[in-house]
């Protein structure tokens, strides 16, 4: 009896001393610093992973495990995702109904600029994605939107991706209260439990990449929109990075917001910040 | 003395589960009661943008029961769902915080 | 529109290496749309590799096989230049085919 509430008091303590020690940090996050979140971020993995090259993070699960680096290469003698990338190279190039075309929408003709997307457009006060670009220019030039979870909007995304490649990441966060409330936004869907699962997107992709989540190998959270859209065999077929976000929620049984709502775009902000200068590598290919 | 309080503890579930029930058959006014309830709760779930999709299909499941007059199922697929959705509103609420607990700083 | 045949061909010495990747839906007849019927089997039934006249490689293929194929192989006999066809026919009558050059 003695012993047991000796035990009680004892870890009692513990936690009061553990509670102690963490709230002062606690208190400290509340400022917002984006340069400070992503340096801790990448070097969390740097020091996770010592073996894996930085740039070889945003090959996913291909970084994590050998076996699977060897078929990966294997297949990018003939990846999967080119007949989507001919498709978006057609399309892409093929004018609109009134003559002009998307790189009319685009800077530099929209070739080589994927490592600048998601931006945050001071004049909407939000942050702008390349899905949502894209359709936006559609939409200015009398076209009706593409599906943002289909075929055409990744094969799209996947041409202008492919002509980025290996560009590093470079997402600016402007001197505006509303970019950094966007980014801290995004900071706290990637970190916030949801779904009966409950489960946050930190607990897959920060927790335990490289760990084996029934056949799939996990990937890492960082870099991991770098090689956006990707083929997915488990798909059949290509998926934007909404379709990531939209499949990623409802399989952890939490109902799906819809694609390119606000925190959809804050997250992929944060997430696409704190790659940054890691190369794009997309259209990737996965199982 | 101990052994009365253990044997209590073992018989008021047993008493909850074996005799309620069987008091009488759910109607239809208890079906509105729970959907209702179900309802609102999950409704507030959504608006918190964290709804469940368990608890969208056992609230569909309690309609599909309830409009086929299958009250008893209809009930307790309503308070299931209505369990849900408080589940995740507690978990939308207590994320509030909680969430910073799993940064990486 | 583009072929749906990629294919590229490598003679390394005596022996040719084939890679093939097709664009074909391979619907296996099992699977339902999102109304929930059924979509039609619509399957490649034989694909066909022929150099210099002789055919190297001849699959007989059915529901079993995925989406937007992928084959390899290597045969014998084949030297740079020379033309390696490639076609396939398939369950509705639909058919394609091209020609590479082994490099």
């Amino acid at each position: 009896m003695k012993a047991r509430s000796a035990l009680l008091l004892g870890s009692l303590g513990a936690a009061l001393v553990a509670f102690a020690l963490t709230s002062p940090r606690v208190v400290a996050a509340d400022k917002v610093d984006p340069v400070a979140d992503a340096k801790a971020f990448q070097n969390f993995f740097f020091q996770k992973f010592p073996n894996v090259k930085h740039e070889d993070f945003v090959n996913g699960p291909y970084s994590m495990n050998a076996d699977m680096k060897r078929q990966w290469q294997e297949k990018e003698e003939f990846p999967p995702y080119e007949f989507a990338l001919d498709a978006g190279k057609d399309m892409f190039t093929t004018p609109f109904k009134n003559g002009k075309t998307y790189a009319d929408c685009f800077p530099n003709g929209g070739i080589g600029i994927r490592q600048n997307y998601p931006y945050f457009d001071t004049k909407e006060g939000k942050v702008v994605t390349l899905e949502l670009a894209l359709n936006r220019c559609r939409e200015a030039n009398g076209e009706a939107p593409y599906s943002y979870v289909k075929d055409e909007m990744a094969s799209l995304t996947a041409y202008m991706a492919f002509t980025s490649r290996g560009k590093p990441m470079d997402i600016k966060i402007p001197d505006d209260p509303r970019a950094l409330a966007a980014f801290e936004n995004g900071k706290r869907y990637f970190y916030t439990r949801r779904g009966q699962m409950n489960f946050s997107c930190a607990s897959c992709h920060v927790q335990s990449p490289g760990e084996r989540i029934r056949a799939e190998i996990l990937a890492p959270a960082l870099g991991i929109l770098n090689a956006m859209p990707i083929y997915r065999s488990e798909w059949s077929g290509m998926g934007t990075t909404s379709r990531r976000f939209v499949t990623c929620n409802s399989q952890t049984r939490a109902v799906p917001l819809e694609p390119q709502a606000d925190e959809y775009r804050d997250v992929e902000y944060f997430l696409s910040y704190v790659a940054n200068g890691l190369p794009i590598s997309g259209p990737g290919a996965r199982p | 003395m101990k052994w009365s309080f253990v044997l209590a503890m073992l018989l008021a579930p047993m008493l909850a589960l074996g005799l309620a029930p069987a008091a009488r058959a759910a109607n239809e006014a208890d079906y509105k009661a729970a959907y209702a309830a179900a309802d609102a709760a999950s409704k507030e779930a959504a608006g918190l943008r964290h709804q469940w999709t368990v608890t969208v299909s056992a609230l569909a499941a309690a309609k599909k029961a309830g409009d086929g007059g299958d009250f008893d199922r209809a009930v307790a697929a309503a308070r299931e769902a209505e369990a849900l959705a408080k589940a995740s509103i507690f978990q939308a609420t207590s994320e509030k915080e909680a969430w910073k607990a799993m940064e990486i700083r | 529109m583009a072929s749906s045949i990629r294919v590229r061909a490598t003679a390394n010495g005596d022996t040719t290496e084939v890679q093939a990747l097709i664009q074909h839906p391979m619907d296996s007849g099992f699977v339902k749309d999102s109304k929930g019927e059924l979509i039609p089997a619509h399957f490649i039934q034989e694909l066909k590799f022929e150099c210099n006249g002789k055919d190297v490689f001849i699959a007989d293929w059915g529901t079993a096989v995925s989406k937007d194929p992928y084959v390899k192989f290597s045969f014998k006999g084949a030297r740079k230049g020379d033309d390696l066809k490639v076609s396939w026919t398939d369950n509705k009558g639909a058919s394609d085919t091209t020609t590479a050059k082994i490099s």
